[in-house]
């Protein structure tokens, strides 16, 4: 058991766990959550033997640890769910014993129940009503009135103007539960559940999936039809139904006990109403089952069980919820994931490598942290040498085979994946498999990741690497050697208008000139945009930007802190260039030019840029669609760039609202002491009056702030936004002119990725989906692009 | 009406290791403080070679990196094996302590810690020949930190290193690194 480590001043040095000097009763509530969380782990005897142990323990314990006996199993039910079936023997065997005791859990689950309903934890409520529905299977609980519950669940999609995605989580949450208990259930009460099936079934067919292509990992339906998953589920169900619910693959402790169990007396559960629907509330997103196994992926050994069995579903769920658990812990989660129960009946290795890179590859988002996924497989090759990395490439190589249909937003992260994958393994991979890619248009998915591939894989070694890993037929695709590109660099530019001043300038900052001195010598600057004659006004001189610019990251170019320091350093002389929108968007320009050999380095100084507000977020974004780089617009790095940026405007406005709001939980605070304290002395009501009037000030300041950044964060996502519908339409209508088909992998790379900004930023987006239906997403669209629109606010329905 | 429950919480990859910078400026209990704040990782065990252009991009999967500062030999002013990568979050800090520690960067597995803040001065080696400690005494051959350890001979050693060697902590410059260029050399990785 691993206890919080708390840091004492009196321990010497760090001790890893602190001796509890306290009291008894702590201890042993320590024991009874260690006990529970950990029965039939790791013990030599069966569960069965493990689980009536601990029922009798529990039992004992009961008259003084009632109430933190009732919160721990509440716990479990709510947080391991993959358990399941192990924690609801324990309550059966409990109820068997004492009757009271059940009640009173099954009480604290209802209330737990409406705690996180409330609190919208949807996944934790599904958990637990899985778990209410198995106790039925344990005699805790009568069937009749868990049919009710699901009756009154499935009584929400008669519910009008609601949104789709409320009554599709009852419908799920009630269908998920009927691999557990559909037997008992229909045994008991068959007349009820046929009318709740035909309901269901009503309900499914009248429901709008519009969202669904945009959350679909590929485009095909082949080999693996992508399903929405409700759909899926309902097929899964209804073959487990016409098995007649004969399910074979859940483990079911309680069985053993069945003796016990039927024995004891049943509780009926309180009629529970779901509560309604709240303006705030945040259904989860629908999605679409991952699919990449079949049966005929597993050349030898158990087989994998359908697409449509329940067996399938039973297991995916298992395993998302163990990831679900324990991703914090790799090691721990590696282990619990090869230990699945009932693994010798399954290729385990498919599903958990599948499972994986389902949760990877989720749209709009993966549940957790890329990188974890990356060191989750990592571990599960060291814990099976033997088996695992074999899985794995054959999965990279069907991942790669279904490339053209692949979704980009998923192709990056199998490049980013992959990439890092390799660099753990010494880059060894058979790239002479891959050699078709070779002979394609080099604008197709398949060149196109490998290039991204070798890319990613040099920033995480070096160029030469990668020249020695890859067969010499693959020359073309690997990244140029990341150098500084200088127009200036020798006699041969001495013919250039900028050439004599660069020489200047050089020397100036080398002799470490002030920032006046520079100035001067860049005013000198020719300005090839004005006339000769017209001396007057100070039109933009893109000349003096491309001198400095290109000159300063020169002699800064050995390294990003180099850059970084020199970027610093000459901080006022760059402002002073790029106040204008043309300063910042040829400064952009000119970083390009210089560095369009190491898109790593653009990366990090555009991101330096923006930090120290030498550009705006608008400039990069315009910056990216401009002219000059529309032949690198299906390059990750643009992408990575434009996310990245959007990201910190949102940061940005967040730390904003933040600050006021903290500002005005400081003056209710104030205002509050204020009112308590009024009458004791005149001083300090003076004093708090100042202070008082100083936070309202700062709070009207911050509140302008707010407003202000709110409107660049709206302008950035309208530029972004109107860009994307000129090229896209430009592209259609050129298309449609000359009668060309229109899918052409330029087309498809841009589709997806305005789908992507949607994806990615939709809880922003949200705020401002007034505005742009009214300026920018309007019925006069095309409507291969409006579908991405409508899309995307089914998602929300 | 639930509890957190201790045996569930476990982020042990998170917790701060049972090294102290021995030239910390402040008690033991400022030191744990700012540990458990910190948003700076200690990287040990790196390859001489290691550009901060690489340690950016592995660090950078776990967040936005807010600085790098490489470890340089006090007397050559190359890099001379270990880093330090500061977030701009917490966050990003202790998911490169769950996914990144550990794992390999350039062929090598490295390693990953908690740092009370880079101050100057904590980039330079602390060993007596400039580099870091454990490579003062280390027996073995090892290309990617120059070879062989600056005070011992190849043929024997019945020299051991004092324990603990934990004690001292290197750290990296304000000022520019110098990189050596030997990266290329075949043969090396």
């Amino acid at each position: 058991m691993s206890r919080r480590r708390h840091s004492d001043s009196e321990n010497e040095g760090s001790q890893p766990h602190k001796r509890r000097r306290t009291s008894e009763p702590i201890e042993i509530e320590d024991r009874l959550e260690s006990l529970i969380c950990r029965v039939g782990e790791k013990s030599t005897s069966s569960l069965e033997s493990n689980l009536e142990g601990l029922a009798g323990v529990l039992e004992a314990d009961l008259p003084n640890y009632k109430n933190k006996i009732l919160r721990i199993l509440c716990s479990v039910a709510r947080l391991l769910p993959e358990k399941l079936t192990v924690y609801t023997t324990l309550v059966g065997l409990l109820n068997a014993r004492n009757y009271n005791f059940g009640g009173e859990f099954v009480e604290a689950m209802i209330r737990q129940l409406k705690e996180t309903l409330k609190n919208n934890l949807y996944n934790e409520a599904v958990y637990l009503v899985r778990f209410l529905s198995d106790l039925v299977n344990c005699h805790v609980i009568a069937a009749p009135s868990m049919v009710a519950m699901f009756e009154n669940f499935i009584s929400v999609t008669q519910e009008e103007d609601v949104p789709q995605v409320r009554s599709d989580w009852f419908v799920y949450m009630v269908l998920s539960c009927l691999p557990w208990v559909g037997k008992e259930l229909y045994e008991k009460k068959d007349a009820e559940m046929d009318r709740l099936f035909s309901q269901i079934e009503g309900y499914l067919k009248g429901r709008v999936k519009a969202h669904a292509p945009m959350l679909q990992v590929w485009t095909a339906e082949k080999p693996h039809p992508q399903e929405e998953y409700l759909d899926c589920l309902w097929a899964q169900i209804q073959k487990l139904k016409k098995d007649r619910w004969q399910e074979r693959h859940i483990l079911r402790p309680y069985i053993a006990f069945d003796s016990v169990l039927c024995e004891a007396l049943q509780h009926n559960l309180p009629p529970f109403t779901p509560p309604g629907h709240m303006p705030d509330a945040q259904y989860p997103m629908p999605r679409v089952v991952f699919r990449m196994f079949d049966y005929t992926d597993a050349p030898e050994g158990p087989v994998m069980p359908g697409s449509h069995s329940v067996e399938r579903f039973v297991i995916e769920e298992n395993l998302h919820c163990i990831i679900q658990t324990h991703w914090k812990e790799r090691k721990t989660c590696a282990a619990q994931l090869l230990s699945y129960p009932g693994k010798n009946k399954i290729p385990l290795n498919y599903h958990i490598v599948e499972v994986i890179f389902g949760e990877l590859f989720q749209l709009p988002t993966p549940p957790h942290i890329d990188v974890m996924y990356t060191t989750l497989l990592i571990e599960l090759c060291k814990l099976q040498p033997g088996s695992l990395p074999q899985v794995l490439a054959q999965a990279t190589e069907m991942l790669y085979m279904r490339l053209d249909t692949m979704n980009t937003s998923c192709i990056d992260r199998l490049i980013n994946w992959f990439s890092h994958h390799l660099s753990n393994f010494q880059f060894r991979w058979s790239w002479d498999d891959w050699s078709d890619c070779l002979t394609v248009d080099p604008e197709k998915p398949k060149p196109k990741f490998v290039k991204e591939v070798l890319e990613k894989s040099m920033r995480l070694s070096y160029h030469q690497r990668m020249v020695d890993i890859v067969p010499a037929t693959f020359a073309a695709l690997i990244p140029a050697e990341p150098n500084f590109i200088y127009k200036y660099e020798d006699e041969s530019a001495s013919s250039l208008p900028g050439y004599p001043a660069s020489i200047t300038v050089g020397n100036a900052i080398k002799n470490r000139a002030t920032n006046e001195e520079i100035l001067a010598i860049l005013k000198e600057v020719p300005n090839p945009n004005q006339e000769d004659d017209d001396d007057e006004g100070e039109s933009f001189n893109p000349l003096k930007i491309d001198v400095f610019l290109q000159t300063l990251l020169h002699l800064a170019a050995k390294s990003f802190s180099h850059s970084f320091s020199a970027l610093g350093k000459f901080h006022e002389i760059l402002k002073a260039l790029t106040e204008r929108d043309e300063g910042k968007l040829h400064i952009l320009k000119v970083v390009y030019e210089v560095w369009r050999n190491h898109p790593q380095m653009i990366a990090v100084l555009v991101d330096k840029m923006i930090r120290t507000q030498i550009v705006d977020c608008a400039a990069v974004a315009n910056w990216l669609f401009s002219q000059d780089m529309a032949h690198e617009f299906t390059r990750l790095f643009v992408w990575e760039i434009l996310h990245s940026t959007i990201r910190k405007m949102n940061k940005h406005v967040q730390k904003i609202q933040q600050e006021l709001e903290e500002a005005k939980d400081k003056l209710e605070k104030q205002q509050h002491k204020r009112q308590k304290d009024s009458g004791d002395e005149e001083d300090m009501d003076k004093n708090s009056e100042d202070e008082e009037g100083q936070l309202e000030e700062q709070i009207e300041r911050l509140q302008e702030k707010v407003e202000s950044a709110q409107s660049e964060q709206k302008n950035l996502f309208l530029v972004i936004f109107q860009r994307f519908i000129m090229l896209l339409t430009e592209h259609l209508v050129r298309c449609e002119t000359g009668s060309v088909e229109i899918s052409t992998p330029w087309y498809k790379n841009c589709i997806e990725r305005l789908q992507q900004v949607f994806l990615m930023h939709h809880v922003t987006i949200q705020q401002y989906m007034g505005t742009l239906e009214n300026l920018l997403f309007t019925a006069e669209l095309d409507p291969h692009i409006l579908a991405v629109y409508q899309q995307f606010c089914a998602l929300q329905l | 009406m639930s509890v957190k429950l201790n045996a569930l919480v476990s982020d042990s990859y998170v917790d701060v290791s049972q090294y102290r910078d021995q030239h910390f400026k402040g008690n033991r209990y400022d030191q744990e403080k700012l540990l458990k704040q910190s948003h700076t990782l200690y990287v040990g065990n790196l390859s001489f070679y290691s550009t901060e252009d690489q340690v950016h991009e592995i660090f950078s999967k776990s967040g936005d990196v807010k600085r790098i500062v490489i470890g340089l030999d006090k007397v050559k002013k190359t890099a001379c094996g270990f880093c330090f990568v500061e977030y701009y979050t917490r966050t990003g800090a202790e998911n490169a302590m769950r996914f990144i520690n550990g794992t390999r960067l350039d062929d090598r597995i490295i390693r990953t810690d908690w740092d009370a803040g880079f101050k100057e001065g904590r980039q330079y080696g602390r060993g007596k020949s400039g580099g870091q400690v454990r490579d003062e005494y280390r027996q073995d051959y090892d290309p990617a930190r120059g070879g062989y350890a600056p005070l011992s001979l190849p043929l024997h050693s019945p020299y051991s290193p004092p324990a603990p060697v934990i004690c001292l902590l290197h750290s990296a410059v304000s000022t520019p690194p110098h990189q050596p260029c030997s990266k290329y050399l075949s043969g090396f990785h």
